[in-house]
């Protein structure tokens, strides 16, 4: 599905690409020690110019905030038995990491789909793939790119707890966002 | 005597010890239950020696382990003739046995020449007589090969202990799992490794000629099928799209693999042609279609579908068309494995919390069910080539264990790794001479 960029993201990527050539802007480069750029300015301006230059504006979310951010901290999805719709107390998450994803274009999610242990090995991977998409349709609801979210399902092949019982099955039952470009 | 030269003696006596531990810790046979209509046979101890292989124990586990046959206590043996001029048939109609089989060995070059004779004990007949030569390591095989020659004279169906199975299994927990796909021989004897990885592995399936096993890998990040030459190694990725790349099945010609396949949003079956790669798909529903399976005749496919709300059986034909259910009773049947007459189905059935393998019997024109084990997470049935028997993974525990049951369900084997979690277990066809 292609979504059209919002005005505003697209006014921010320009600030950005503008920021990355502009000298006025070194300033707000805040995690490149000084010195550090003499080896990695070609790759890192080449391969991405917004990832070196930070939050252009306050309010927008970087790289740092996946371990600060309460909300972004937030990378596992929990699902009820043979289920794949998003429940309410997860919209809050859905919420953050779509924007996390409308501020940083370059940012690249992988949304990892389990399934508990019960039944068939290979239709648990169709429904994990399920509540893969599950969480990909409500990021791009909420503004995420689909080009930013890849979809893995995993089925039952990697639990988290094995002991056996519901409590442990709904472990199981999971989706985790894994970001594999911040 | 120094401290050294005791120590190097020491580990000089304890490497045999070490080597054939080794070679036994694979999987523990134990049979659970058992079926007073078997046949009562006697198979007395080889005269001579074979090295390593007990022969005529390893034809005794495998009539056993069968469910058809109920074999005498070596310790109740009165008698131990190696040849038909030996046998006395009152000593064996005393003791109330069918039939008694009777064997000797001699050496033969690098190996052994073993000579075998299977008599009818009422009739006072002699029903065998054969002689085979292998070297010393394939003892294993001749005694697999006698147990099915014993088998077929018996019973009329040809017996499938000279056959493999392929599993996986895995240990650790979430990102520090490590898996392993495996092949041993059909009693679990001489496990060894054909792939290794960090990511997870899966499906199993046997090509008809039973050189190559087709299964999924995750190690690129996202699942694919690949063909994997067992003996060499040598293997080919031949499924790696968006999506889900699962459930390879080989048609029974070998020229083509059913396959499940996302790239088109959901999961669906499709068909490749080996020789081309060409894609043909089978099913196109909305619903998750998956764990395709072939007919005998190559001309469709048994399948797993929750198009109807939860997943049940369909068949459809190789190349589309429209499905039609085959499973009505019981409220989840999936993973058919289906037997080479084509007339039995064995799925695994969930009710609750309970999984069992069931078995669909199509023989009488209506579907007859029949319940193979007794759960309670039980899954991946897999028919034997002659499906006489059906085996399957289930819990103990936390670790996952396999189990063969006869089709019967009278028989039950419970085959253990030492360590770590089996699962998906699948049958080998026959082997070739």
């Amino acid at each position: 599905m292609n979504v059209p960029a919002p005005r505003i993201a697209r006014t921010l990527l320009v600030a950005a690409l503008v920021c990355a050539t502009a000298i006025g802007c070194s300033k707000k480069v805040k995690e490149t020690p000084p010195g550090a750029d003499t080896g990695t300015s070609d790759s890192g301006a080449t391969t991405n110019p917004i990832v070196d230059t930070g939050p252009t504006r306050p309010g927008a979310y970087g790289p740092a905030d996946l371990d600060s951010d309460a909300c972004l901290r937030n990378r596992v999805v929990y699902f009820d038995l043979d289920q794949d719709a998003l429940k309410p107390e997860f919209q809050a998450v859905m919420n953050c990491h779509a924007k996390y994803l409308r501020d940083r274009p370059s940012a690249r999610l992988r949304l990892e789909g389990n399934a508990d242990e019960r039944g068939s090995r290979e239709y648990n991977i169709g429904l994990g793939e399920r509540r893969g998409n599950a969480v990909s349709s409500a990021l791009q609801a909420n503004g995420g790119s689909g080009s930013q979210l890849t979809v893995v399902s995993y089925g039952e092949e990697r639990p988290v707890c094995n002991e056996g019982g519901e409590d442990c099955w709904s472990q199981n039952r999971r989706v985790e966002l894994v970001y594999s470009a911040k | 005597m120094t401290r050294i030269a005791r120590l190097l003696i020491a580990s000089l006596l304890l490497a045999p010890a070490f080597a054939a531990s080794a070679q036994s810790s694979g999987l523990e046979i134990d049979i659970i239950g058992g079926n007073a209509a078997a046949l009562p046979i006697a198979v007395v101890p080889f005269a001579g020696s074979t090295g390593q292989t007990d022969i005529d124990d390893v034809i005794r586990a495998d009539l056993a382990r069968s469910g058809q046959f109920r074999t005498l206590d070596e310790a109740g043996l009165p008698e131990r003739p190696s040849q038909g001029s030996e046998v006395a048939y009152p000593t064996w109609r005393m003791l109330k046995q069918d039939f008694l089989l009777v064997g000797r060995a001699s050496p033969s070059g690098n190996g052994y020449r073993v000579e075998y004779e299977l008599f009818d004990v009422a009739k006072q007949e002699r029903l065998l007589g054969f002689a085979l030569t292998a070297p010393e390591n394939s003892m294993r095989d001749v005694a697999h090969q006698i147990a099915d020659a014993v088998y077929q004279k018996i019973l009329g169906v040809p017996g499938a202990f000279w056959t493999r199975i392929a599993y996986v299994t895995s240990s650790g927990l979430g990102r520090n799992s490590r898996y392993a796909l495996m092949v041993a021989d059909a009693d679990g004897f001489a496990p060894r490794t054909v792939v290794n990885s960090t990511e997870p592995l899966m499906s199993p399936s046997w090509s008809p000629d039973g050189r190559r096993l087709a299964y999924v890998s995750f190690e690129g990040g996202n699942s694919a099928v690949y063909l994997q030459d067992i003996a060499s190694g040598a293997r080919e990725k031949v499924a790696s799209f968006r999506g889900i790349n699962g459930a390879p099945s080989f048609s029974p010609d070998g020229s083509r693999l059913a396959m499940t396949l996302s790239k088109g949003g959901n999961p669906d079956i499709y068909v490749m042609d080996l020789g081309s790669k060409r894609l043909t798909q089978a099913t196109n529903h909305f619903g998750i279609d998956t764990e395709p399976t072939w007919t005998p005749d190559g001309g469709g496919l048994v399948f797993t579908s929750d198009r109807g709300g939860r997943p049940q059986l369909y068949q459809v034909g190789a190349s589309g068309g429209s499905a039609t259910r085959i499973s009505f009773e019981g409220n989840y049947n999936a993973s058919p494995s289906v037997s080479f007459d084509g007339k039995k189905i064995a799925v695994a059935q969930g009710n609750g919390n309970t999984y069992r393998i069931a078995m669909l019997d199509r023989s009488t024109g209506g579907a007859r069910w029949s319940m193979l084990s007794p759960g309670s997470l039980d899954e991946s049935p897999s028919f034997a080539p002659n499906a006489a028997m059906v085996l399957y993974a289930g819990r103990e525990g936390r670790r996952g264990v396999l189990y063969a049951v006869s089709s019967d369900a009278r028989v039950r084997q419970r085959l253990v790794l030492a360590e770590g979690d089996v699962r998906e277990p699948a049958w080998s066809p026959y082997r070739t001479k």
